[in-house]
């Protein structure tokens, strides 16, 4: 899932400070299983809101709604109506929910309330741990099932590097070597053969490097495109 | 207890505080009339949303009352309501009103006395800090009318 963190409430006040009427929107997926920008989160910001602008003297109308997916436009279609009623809206989404109102809605000055942090998964309840870069070129059939672009601070493709110490990383004693539990992981499944092979330089045009990235599926289409 | 009205809403547990509130009616021992009793399943059953409505709807304080730590009738609901407490203490900050206005307490079915006593001093701290600021005005409102009534 995509792992998200509400910003501070004065950061969000500051971004809607010129607007008198304010539409929260919440998303129903990822950030509602990370208890980031939910249906109760967005009522929270709204009511949270709400106090500190009448506590500053300048009071909000701020209402929230939640769609189930802000990243489809078949999901945000709906709020053309209360999106229209209002001076900003807050978009309780991840960076891509952000967008995706914004470029739906070209007039509404919409804001994120939420830091899109990354892509991991609940490690424990109110844990949550990075797994996935979206480097584009998905190497964990070599290395156990444990990605070091993700979960080495170096990204390296051939570790474990010298600050790895007693199986953990230099940048954090917290942070487990992913080099470590890489060979751990092969040892057990006996597969270390695998790391006697030399990985080269990894392509990073699949990753962001390569630039703002697109995929395309004829199959999928509905229309195709016209071409002269 | 003071001059302007104040509310102390009180999230009680089915299974132990809210006993213990009622105890403390049936031994006739007196708490202060702020206090408004909310019975909930657990306190685990606590939504944060809806303490928070209750200070934007003008409530003074709260106070969360659950079984004793150990005695949940759900395990473990007094232990995350205590975590939600301080979660919204957190939240109560960024807004502005001071997180001393939300407190939890823990006790037993059989502690009316204790129940009286934490009423008390809930309504005592909460009278400390003040009306809360978002119904102010209200409050002065309600003041200019009991002047009115009296002059």
């Amino acid at each position: 899932m995509i792992v998200a963190e509400q910003k501070p409430l004065e950061e969000i006040r500051d971004l809607i400070d010129e607007a008198n009427n304010v539409l929260v929107v919440g998303c129903g997926t990822c950030v509602t299983v990370c208890f980031a920008g939910g249906e109760k989160e967005a009522g929270i910001l709204a009511t949270s809101l709400r106090m500190k602008t009448k506590l500053d003297g300048k009071p909000k109308d701020v209402t929230h709604t939640t769609v189930q997916r802000q990243c489809e436009w078949e999901y945000i279609d709906p709020l053309k109506d209360q999106i229209g009623e209002v001076d900003a809206v807050i978009s309780l989404g991840c960076g891509i929910g952000v967008q995706a109102l914004a470029e739906r809605y070209p007039d509404a000055v919409v804001v994120p309330g939420l830091n899109t942090s990354f892509l991991g998964l609940p490690t424990e309840q109110g844990v949550w741990e990075e797994r996935c870069a979206a480097c584009g070129e998905c190497i964990l059939g070599l290395t156990g099932g444990i990605c070091p672009i993700a979960r080495c601070a170096k990204q390296l493709l051939n570790g474990p590097c010298g600050g790895s110490q007693e199986g953990l990383c230099e940048i954090n004693p917290e942070t487990p070597c992913a080099w470590q539990l890489i060979y751990e992981k092969l040892a057990a499944q006996d597969r270390l053969h695998l790391l006697m092979e030399i990985q080269p330089p990894k392509d990073w045009s699949t990753s962001r490097d390569g630039g703002p990235r697109k995929i395309t599926r004829e199959d999928l289409r509905l229309v195709a495109e016209e071409t002269e | 207890m003071s001059e302007t009205p104040f509310k102390i809403i009180a999230y009680c547990c089915r299974y132990c505080s809210y006993a213990a509130a009622d105890l403390a009616g049936v031994l006739r021992l007196s708490y202060p009339a702020e206090t408004r009793i909310v019975q909930i399943p657990c306190t685990g059953r606590l939504d944060m949303l809806e303490v928070l409505h209750a200070f934007e709807h003008g409530a003074d304080g709260v106070m969360v009352a659950g079984c004793l730590e150990g005695d949940c009738h759900f395990q473990e609901g007094n232990l995350n309501a205590r975590r939600r407490v301080e979660h919204i203490k957190q939240i109560m900050l960024q807004i502005g009103l001071e997180p001393e206005r939300i407190e939890m307490f823990n006790l037993s079915s059989a502690m009316a006395r204790q129940f009286a006593d934490a009423a008390t001093s809930m309504t005592q701290q909460v009278i400390d800090l003040g009306p809360n600021p978002l119904r102010v005005e209200d409050h002065n409102q309600v003041d200019q009318k009991i002047v009115n009534t009296v002059g």
